[in-house]
This record gives C-alpha cells, structure tokens and sequence, in this order.
C-alpha cells in the first residue's frame, strides 16, 4: 500500500520534470534545475558525527530536502569512530539510510563489509555535473562510485593574528622562504611566531603533508599514502628537513618542543587569538575548522584574525583536504534522491550561506560563503580543481594515521620533541608504517 | 544460633540422616533452591561467565577472527613495545598508589580521631570519592596545566621557585639582521669588532616586546664621544608597528634597556663593567680599551616555567597523585571505622604502661588494625589493575603512551587498532592478575566470617 502510493507520487512528478525546479511544493531558487522525486510518506535516516552549529545548519539542509520531497529525514548522532557506531547499527538490523563517512577509507571499509550500495544514474550525473574529477574518483571504490562528497576541509591555511603581523611589520608569505623571514620579522618584534598543537598527533601529519604535497608533488605524495615509497625516501627527509626548519627553533615554537607537546589543538588556537598586542604565538596552523575555535575566543575572523594559504615548500602551493561523502547504506529511491540532493549546489548553497561549512561543489556560487576568508578558502580549494590531495594519514591504516600517541603520530611527536634527528624520525615512520599496512 | 544455621546451610550438599518423611522435602527444597537460584545463575552466565568465556575464546584467534592463531596474541603481550610499558607502569600504580593511599588514610583517620573538627575534616578528604573519575580526571588535567596561569601545580612550583631565583628583564632578546653583535654561547651575546676609548658603540638587539619592558626604560639616546672613555647604547632597535626603522641606529620612540649589564671582555677575563641607564647608554672606563664588549647571559635568563607535569617522565607519578586524591578518603573512612572498634583499654593500658603516642600508634594501634589495612589494601589493588579513565583523560595525546597501563592499552588495541584479539588476551591477562588478589580477599572474609 506504501509503495503503491510511493509509485503514484513518483510518476505524478515524473511528469513534471521538465519545468524546472517546480517539482512539487515551492523552491527557493528561481534559477535551480534539479528535480526532485515527491516522496510523501518515506522516512529516511541520516547518520553523521556532526555536533552543534554544524549538526544545526545541516537539519537545516534536510529540512529543506523534506519541503521539496515531502520526505521525512531524522539526523541520526554517530559518535567517531563512525565506522564503529554504523556496525553496532547494521548488527542491530537498522543502518540508517544514508551515512556521511569522513575518509576514503571509512568507504571502503563499508563497502568491503558489503554495507554500502552504489549511487544510481541520476545522483551520479547530479555528481559528474557539480564536481571535479578528482572530487568523484575518491568517491569510488574498484571504479563504482559510493560516495558523494558533501563536505569538505581544506587544510593548506595558516591563520595568523592580524594585530601582531602590523605590530612587526609582517606580510603574508606565499612561499617557504618568505614563511621564515616572516616569523624571523614576528620574532624580532617579541612574539613567537609559532603555535604548534603537539599534545594531538594529527594537526603535526597535516603540516608534513603540506610540505609533503608541496615539495615531492601530488604522484609521490599518492604513493607514499599507498605505501610505495618507504618513509627513509629521500623525498620524506628532505621534507622534514624542511619542517625542522620552524620546528627546530625553540624560540620560534610556543613552549619550544617540549611545550609545544602540552598543547592542545584548542589551546594552540587560542593562545594565538588571546592576549591582545602580546599573545603567546602569532601564527597556527591548521584547516578552515580553525574558525570554530576562533569563535571561542574574542577575536573576530576576518579582521583580527586573517589567513593565508600554506605557502608553496616547492614548486606550487599545496592544497590537502580532509572531508566527508555521503553513502547509501540502505538502497530506496529516497535515499538516492538525498544523496542526489546533497551533491546539488542547492543544497551546498544553503549551508555555505550559515557558515563554518564549505563544499567541493564547483557549482556553489562564492558569493554564497558568509565572509571574505571564507570565500577566500573556498576559492584557494575550487580552484585547486584536481591537483588538491586527501589528508595523507586519513588514507592509512589507522594504527598508523589515526591512534593518540602510535604510528605516524607518535612519531612526528617524537621528531617535535627532538627536530634535529631526521634520519631517526624517519626510521621510526617507517617501521611503524610496515607494521601497519602489513608490506 | 547463627552459626549453627550457617552450618546448616553450608551443609545442604550432603544433609544429614533425616527421617524417611522428610526426604520429599529435600527434594523439593532443593527445587526450590534452584529456582531461586536460577535468576541469578543466568544473568551471571550471560554478563559474566560468556563474555569471559568469550574473551578467552577470541583471544586464540587472529585479527579477523576467522582463523586460529594459538598463543601468538599471548606472545605480542611480552614483545610489543606499548604492552610493555603498560606492564611495567601497572607495576608502579600497583606498588605505589594502594600503599600511598593506604598510608595516608591511616594517618588521617588516627588524626582526626583525636580533633575536635574530625568529621569535618574527614568529610572534606572524603568527598572526592563523591566525584566520578572522569570529572577528577578533568579537574587534574587543569591542575597540571603547562601554564602557570593555568596549572596549579606550577603555578605552585613557579611560585616557589621565582622566590630563590628572578628572571631576567630581557629573556628572548637577541641581535637582529647585520647586528655588530654575535652570539657567544650559552646566551650570551659579545660585539664583532674591538672597542677603543673615545669610540662610541651601539649594541642594539631586538625581540622583547614593549610590553615586557621595563617600566623603567625610557626613550633610548645615541652615544655622545666622551675623551679617555668609552660610551655607548643598548637599546630595543624595533619599533611596534614600524619595524627595525634605521638598521642599528636609534630611531625616537624606541626604548633602552634599562639595567642591562654589559662587560668589557679581554683574553677571557673581564676588565670592566657597567650597567645600561634607562635610556639605554653606559660608560665604561679607559681600561676597556681593545676589549670586546659582552652581553652576559644573565641578562637573557628565560623565566622559569615549570616542570612538565604531564611530560614523559613525570606523567605517570602525576596521574597516580590524582588517583590518591580520590581514594585516600576511601581508605580514611574504613580504617576510622576499624578504629571504632579497637577496644580503648588496650590503647590506656599502654599509656599508663609509659607508652609514649608513636610507641603506641606503632605497636598496638597498627598491629590491630593490620586485617582492615589489608583489606583495604588488596581492594585498591583490585582497583589500581583496572585503572583506565584517569589515564585516558590526563594524559595528553603526546604522552598517552607513556602513561599507557593494561587497560587503557587493552581500549586503545581494541577499539582504534582494530585488534580484537591482542585486546582480548589482555584482558584475559588483567584478569589472571586479579584472581590472586581476589582469592586472597575472599579468603580473608571467609575467615572473618567464621570468627
């Protein structure tokens, strides 16, 4: 009977597909194409680790594609490791209709366990027509597209705290060497130039890997992500070489080495935003989510605290990206109608609009985003088109990429502590590595 | 009366001869025994007896789970490094935090027994027990901030410290691009060339920002030439928000370094010395002539910060600090109310026998109360080899596996390794520590029970 009615309001607005964006109920955009099924009387569940404002704007979203359907969605809380929380769920017999897993391999990890089912034709062109290539492909898992991007990180930025960059002088650097003088000139005004979050092993990965990206390219930086190239590779001690370079300071790092250890990522942003003309760092570096923890602080984005794109350690400026894809878990025109909604400009616009959101969506207009660093972010990770690179420890094995104080994290931590034994560093990486991926 | 009934119960297994009429009535008693039983017999099996059962089982079998792998899960708890250090930091919390805590309590409740104000204080020692570990865990966590600003702990230690040793007023200046001056080891900053009598010098330096002045440094004046003398400025070469202006030169606005100490260094020895005026100029006599002039590293001392608390080395001390915090009040409370019972003429008998107090604490009250000391003992035993939310809280990221005990490990193999069987047979391992310990302690309330 459901289904007999589910079938009529498909029909009903299969003729309507041609007027554009007058399927059903009202659009808010005059200007937008996509179609939409009516789906009266489905209720889908969708699953995500999203919390506060981001888990609110999101609703917000959702609430829209129920307007537009009729369809009835519940944001479902998952806790991380989301991988985890979806199979006590599907060992409980109720996955929820569409999850949005942080990494690549989360996806393939769902789609190995025989969990995730692939996008239909229409989401997929809705797909192909929003997003570039490199975008779709690590979307797929053995060439079939599961994952729809929704949204993305991008974590090639270094904030800065504006008031202490006019207090010495400073400008914004746009390459490694300039980077130094920059921190040299902050440093000689009396201010540490540096906040490095040491206590989380993540945020040292991310710097590496931008030097990483920057300096051995995208190819090398794909195989060393796969484990094709051993971490004694000279490609990794020159970066970490590199690296030493700011980390090797004591007096360029807050805390020196052994403080930089003690501090939080939350702490690392907020010293460098607290402290009027004298904060205990002027610069930190990490994705565009920084903004979040900014808003703890008094310091508004935009004018006390600015931005700039990780400089180029190479030849081009590095842009790695984090981000999460939505993926069907239980297949049902509903659920392929989200996913399709989710990979629309429609739906990026509405939440780029509130902020502390951005979209791989190459379609979203930059006008949507609220403020001018945001646009200035979502421009640096469109225009990268298909040359921007995945978090590299977000692809490894998680014994490796993603335990507190193991693998590649702790290692770096190590190397932190004690920048000058590079060669020792990179011993540790790659026993650690062989261990984890088993080669 | 009682324990006649106690026997009685103890003795259904094997009832003695009874009266033929009876028989049916054991039987059915012991029907109805193992109906009352029941409940209880299932809800063990399925919560305590399975999941051991279980444990044991997926412990000899690998990652997957879907090929046996004998002993080799057994043999990683001996080679992997991480369950090493576990091992041997679940050594220290065993030895260490029961027999602190242990301590501590029996120093309170005997007193607090003898205060007026007693069961005020022991309400205050006892109620962090009322705290879960995870808001104690949080609560250290600040405690032992890096930050003195933060961190009580070093806030403290800091404290303490600055009393017997000041920093310095300049602690991160240091010479700018093309500076006349030089670093001469260990802080310390010596000029390039000679200086001569009748010379001027400049020694500019940048780094200290203006708020960390001296509130006595003024505006900073050029040297003037003085005959038969030699003179000079030290002096912060940075304005804020103009930058370095005249490289080496002194521009208006820029401070002198009020108090710096400055040395006239020749072959090693030290002819002369002077102290910088707030605006930043000296005068050395004419015996400083052809001598270099030197910035000693007095002058650049960093401020004290601190110990790291929560650093490799001391963290695991740290955390069990915590743990006592918790449990003191616990063994406070159990020992008091051992001492209740001790009989008082026994404690009088001493005294008037000439006992002096720490005669009688160390050879009457102790011994008596030696079964509860034990009691509580063994069960923060028990407690400590479990231990995991303290650790996983106050820990940092960095250090976490330096704090690492068996359990935490065994979370950290199961859940974000993805090694379900290592972190089975560790928690088979936990339990083959504990089950010594428990003996011990059921052995102990079987033998109270029968007294």
């Amino acid at each position: 009977m459901a289904a007999g009615a589910l079938a009529l309001s498909l029909t009903a607005c299969g003729g309507d597909d041609d007027k554009s964006g007058g399927t059903g109920g009202k659009s808010t955009e005059s200007g937008s194409s996509l179609t939409l099924p009516r789906l009266d009387g489905t209720t889908l569940e969708v699953a995500a680790v999203w919390t506060g404002d981001e888990q609110k704007n999101f609703k917000r979203v959702l609430a829209e594609f129920t307007t537009r359907t009729g369809a009835k969605v519940t944001f479902v809380p998952a806790q991380d490791p989301i991988v985890n929380f979806l199979g006590s769920k599907i060992a409980g017999g109720q996955p929820p209709d569409v999850a949005l897993l942080p990494q690549p391999g989360a996806i393939k990890q769902a789609v190995d366990k025989g969990w995730a089912q692939p996008l239909g034709a229409d989401a997929r062109s809705e797909l192909a027509r929003n997003y570039s290539q490199a975008w779709q492909d690590i979307g797929k898992v053995d060439g079939k597209q599961y994952g729809a991007y929704y949204k993305a990180a991008n974590k090639s930025l270094i904030w800065y705290n504006a008031k202490v960059f006019e207090n010495a002088g400073a400008s914004e650097p746009t390459t490694w060497q300039e980077l130094l003088t920059t921190a040299q000139t902050v440093y000689d005004s009396g201010v540490t130039p540096f906040s490095v979050a040491g206590a989380d092993g993540w945020p040292l990965t991310d710097w590496f890997e931008n030097i990483y990206l920057s300096q051995a390219g995208p190819e090398k930086y794909d195989r060393l992500a796969r484990h094709e190239i051993k971490w004694t590779d000279p490609s990794v001690r020159d970066a970490l070489t590199t690296l030493a370079q700011v980390w090797g300071k004591k007096d360029w790092v807050a805390g020196g080495g052994t403080g930089a250890l003690q501090t939080s990522f939350t702490d690392s942003v907020e010293q460098t935003f607290t402290g009027g003309d004298q904060p205990k760092s002027a610069m930190v570096y990490e994705g565009d989510f920084v903004q979040v923890n900014i808003g703890q602080t008094k310091a508004r984005v935009g004018t006390d605290a600015k931005v700039f794109p990780f400089p180029a350690a190479g030849d081009t400026a590095p842009v790695v990206t984090g981000g999460d894809a939505a993926v069907i878990l239980k297949d049902s025109p509903g659920a392929q109608a989200l996913v399709k909604f989710l990979a629309s400009p429609d739906a990026a616009t509405i939440q780029a609009k509130l902020g502390g959101y951005l979209s791989p969506n190459k379609n979203v207009p930059n006008s949507a985003y609220p403020n001018e660093v945001q646009r200035r972010i979502a421009k640096a990770l469109i225009d990268s088109g298909d040359d921007f690179r995945f978090d590299m420890s977000d692809q490894a094995p998680q014994s490796f990429g993603g335990t507190p104080g193991k693998g590649e994290w702790k290692d770096l931590q190590d190397f932190l502590a004690n920048p000058s034994d590079v060669a020792g560093a990179q011993r540790r990486l790659e026993a650690d590595a062989a261990a984890a991926y088993g080669s | 009366m009682a324990p006649a009934a106690a026997g009685g119960v103890a003795k259904t297994v094997a009832p003695p001869p009874a009266p033929r009429t009876r028989k049916s009535v054991t039987g059915t008693r012991r029907t109805a025994a193992a109906l009352f039983l029941l409940p209880a017999l299932v809800l063990l099996g399925a919560l305590v007896v399975y999941p051991i059962g279980y444990s044991v089982v997926r412990s000899l079998y690998d990652r997957s789970g879907d090929s046996f792998a004998g002993v080799d899960n057994y043999r990683a708890l001996f080679t992997d490094d991480g369950i090493r250090t576990a091992l041997r930091n679940n050594v220290v919390w065993v030895v260490f935090a029961p027999t602190i805590a242990t301590a501590l309590g029996l120093v309170f409740a005997v007193l607090t027994e003898r205060i007026r104000w007693g069961t005020a204080f022991k309400l205050i020692v006892f109620m962090p027990m009322a705290i879960s570990m995870l808001a104690a865990g949080i609560i250290f966590r600040l405690v032992y901030d890096q930050d003195p600003d933060k961190g009580v702990a070093n806030a403290v230690w800091v404290g303490v410290h600055d009393t017997f040793a000041e920093s310095s007023a300049f602690p991160r200046a240091h010479p700018g691009r093309d500076s006349p001056l030089r670093p001469a080891g260990g802080g310390a900053f010596v000029t390039r060339a000679a200086v001569h009598s009748g010379e001027t010098v400049v020694l500019p330096l940048v780094g200290v920002a203006p708020d960390r002045m001296p509130d006595s440094a003024r505006n900073a004046v050029p040297p003037t030439p003085e005959p038969g003398k030699i003179t000079g400025t030290t002096w912060q070469d940075f304005t804020r928000g103009k930058g370095v202006g005249t490289l080496a030169g002194v521009d208006p606005g820029e401070l002198g370094y009020a108090g710096m100490r400055i040395e006239a260094v020749r072959d090693g020895t030290v002819v002369a010395s002077a102290k910088a005026a707030p605006d930043g100029t000296f005068t050395l006599p004419a015996a400083a002539d052809g001598a270099h002039l030197r910035l000693p590293a007095s002058n650049f001392k960093e401020p004290y910060n601190g110990l790291d608390w929560l650093g490799p080395s001391l963290v695991t001390p740290a955390i069990i600090g915590a743990y006592i915090w918790m449990w003191a009040g616990f063994a406070m409370v159990l020992i008091a109310a051992g001492l209740a019972g001790i009989p008082r003429d026994l404690l009088e008998a001493a005294r008037v026998d000439g006992a002096d107090e720490w005669q009688v604490f160390r050879r009457i009250t102790v011994p008596l109360l030696a079964p509860v000391l034990g009691v509580v003992t063994v069960t923060l035993m028990i407690n400590v080899l479990k231990v995991f939310d303290l650790v996983f809280i106050i820990a940092p990221g960095s250090s976490q596996d330096d704090a690492d005990v068996l359990a935490l490990e065994l979370y950290r193999k199961g859940f974000s390794e993805d090694e379900p069987g290592i972190a089975s047979a560790i928690a088979v391992f936990l339990l083959l520590l504990v089950i010594p310990v428990m003996w011990f302690n059921i052995r102990r309330l079987r033998r109270e029970v029968r007294r």
